[in-house]
């Protein structure tokens, strides 16, 4: 315990790291899942066949192979973040924060689509016949009509799976991101008497945000509900 | 609510249109592959010597054997584990003693929020990480914890799916609350609950991958010990993604098997969210 207790900046930069990982990868995952899940209902076949292999092939696909994967393959195709210098406070964002993002994100992403096309399914035909009816075309019905309702309906999923992003960002520790976990695993090798004090504190701090987010979750579900 | 009635059957002209889409479409993903591929082949991924390894016996002895067989073996040893674990949990949660209830519950939630990477490197020094095969058991426990408290909540689930007529009609001729259980609502439940746990299989046998930082055998670390002597980073990281989607696909294919032939159209379990701390809320969609 006192190993993070006489430590407690490091112990909160190091959360401050995860969560700034979950929110980046959170919102980029949701804006590529929506527009995944466009393309998998869409009229467009060839584009609704794409969106389907991506989504099987990232979903059987681990996390750790994905982040080995990208962080292997990019140099090759020429996305680097060398560009990527950015300091907030005592925080630096660097080469490797943008590619676990880019990793967390199109991992995550497969999952929203998933669930987002549940929501799809549980919009009732006749909103979507109503909404053709008046005229609107795909791009109308989608965006006016349906993808509204698909997200209220599909909050409760979508909710868990950021929540599994917020404990799959703990995988960023294997590739260089001075995370939780890695942090850690850093308390851990230096203060090895102390290890299970270590660990709940960490388990704690992940806990805590995940309780924090699952609490706005339900609040906004409460809040969003409709009769469907 | 099928796909396609999100739009209109379309006619001549919308035909004509989408024509041009699928067309636009296939380019693009056509040029986004091609680009890719050619990126690759210019890197020299696509040279012989690269793919050579995954071509000789010895090596694809090594992968399947020292790789693919220890991660099937950690993930099966995880889930048998997980099943008995997600018995006494899930049979806890449901009991009527408060006693028994809250702590089951509390050991659900802890485990179902805290990552498993963490718990897997607290583990491995937990058992002693100088210790012989300590890696491996540290895996199988961290996955067992995980994947326990998430069938705990499937059980429950399942229990609580069976029609409730079920368990009054076994107290009204006379059965105990024991009898009611593994007579009546486990054998029911069990089949309820048969495609989320291959579907937990599939979790976690992808959680194996992250052995690496724990030092694991398995596919992830045989695969760097062939990258790290053939410098073909690139190439093993797809052999051994393809591995893992297949045995996935098969486990995916089994589970939607077993889901018509023993469930039927009824949809699969609502699980309560992890962090849901109102206890036993379903987030039905």
């Amino acid at each position: 315990m006192n190993a993070v207790l006489d430590n407690l900046d490091a112990y909160f930069k190091a959360f401050g790291y995860t969560i700034f990982l979950f929110l980046v990868a959170g919102v980029l995952s949701t804006l590529l899942g929506t527009v995944l899940v466009a393309m998998r209902v869409g009229p467009v076949a060839v584009l609704r066949g794409a969106a389907a292999t991506y989504v099987t092939v990232v979903r059987n696909t681990p996390l750790v192979i994905m982040f080995a994967f990208f962080s292997f393959a990019a140099p090759i195709f020429g996305i680097q973040f060398k560009w990527l210098q950015v300091h907030v406070g005592t925080f630096d964002f660097t080469a490797f924060f943008g590619a676990a993002v880019v990793s967390l994100t199109l991992y995550t992403s497969a999952f929203v689509c998933e669930g987002l096309r549940a929501g799809v399914n549980a919009v009732p035909l006749g909103q979507v016949e109503a909404a053709r009816a008046i005229g609107l075309p795909f791009g109308g019905v989608m965006s006016q009509v349906v993808l509204p309702q698909a997200f209220r309906a599909a909050l409760p999923p979508l909710a868990s799976v950021q929540i599994a992003l917020i404990k799959n960002t703990s995988v960023a520790a294997v590739f260089g991101v001075a995370e939780a976990t890695a942090q850690m695993r850093t308390f851990t090798n230096s203060f090895s008497s102390e290890r299970f004090g270590i660990f709940v504190c960490f388990a704690i701090g992940y806990i805590v945000i995940v309780e924090a987010f699952s609490f706005l979750a339900t609040r906004t579900e409460r809040h969003w509900r409709v009769a469907l | 609510m099928s796909a396609s009635v999100l739009f209109d059957a379309p006619g001549p002209r919308t035909v004509a249109r989408h024509r041009v889409y699928n067309v636009v479409a296939v380019l693009l993903v056509a040029a986004a592959v091609a680009w890719a591929l050619w990126r690759l082949y210019d890197d020299g991924q696509f040279e012989a010597d690269k793919w050579e390894v995954f071509t000789t016996p010895d090596y694809v002895r090594v992968l399947l054997v020292d790789g693919l067989l220890n991660t099937l073996k950690m993930a099966f040893l995880a889930i048998l584990g997980a099943v008995v674990l997600g018995f006494v949990l899930g049979v806890g949660k449901l009991s009527e003693h408060a006693l028994v209830r809250w702590p089951a519950w509390l050991v659900v939630e802890f485990f179902r929020a805290v990552p498993v990477l963490l718990l897997m490197v607290f583990t491995w020094y937990a058992i002693g990480i100088n210790k012989d095969g300590s890696p491996f058991w540290a895996v199988v426990i961290a996955l067992t914890l995980y994947n326990g408290s998430v069938l705990a909540e499937v059980l429950r689930a399942g229990v609580l799916a069976v029609p409730a007529g079920q368990a009054e009609a076994a107290y009204a001729i006379g059965m105990r609350k024991t009898q009611v259980m593994n007579i009546i609502l486990m054998p029911q439940a069990a089949k309820i609950m048969l495609p989320a746990i291959i579907s937990q299989c599939v979790v976690a046998l992808k959680d194996t991958a992250l052995g690496i930082f724990v030092t694991a055998p398995g596919l992830t670390f045989v695969s760097k010990q062939i990258y790290l002597e053939f410098n073909n980073r690139v190439p093993t990281m797809i052999v051994v993604a393809a591995l893992y989607i297949v045995v996935n696909l098969l486990l995916t294919l089994l589970a939607s098997w077993v889901q018509r032939r023993y469930v039927g159209e009824k949809s699969p379990l609502d699980l309560t969210r992890v962090g849901t701390m109102d206890g036993g809320q379903s987030t039905a969609v």
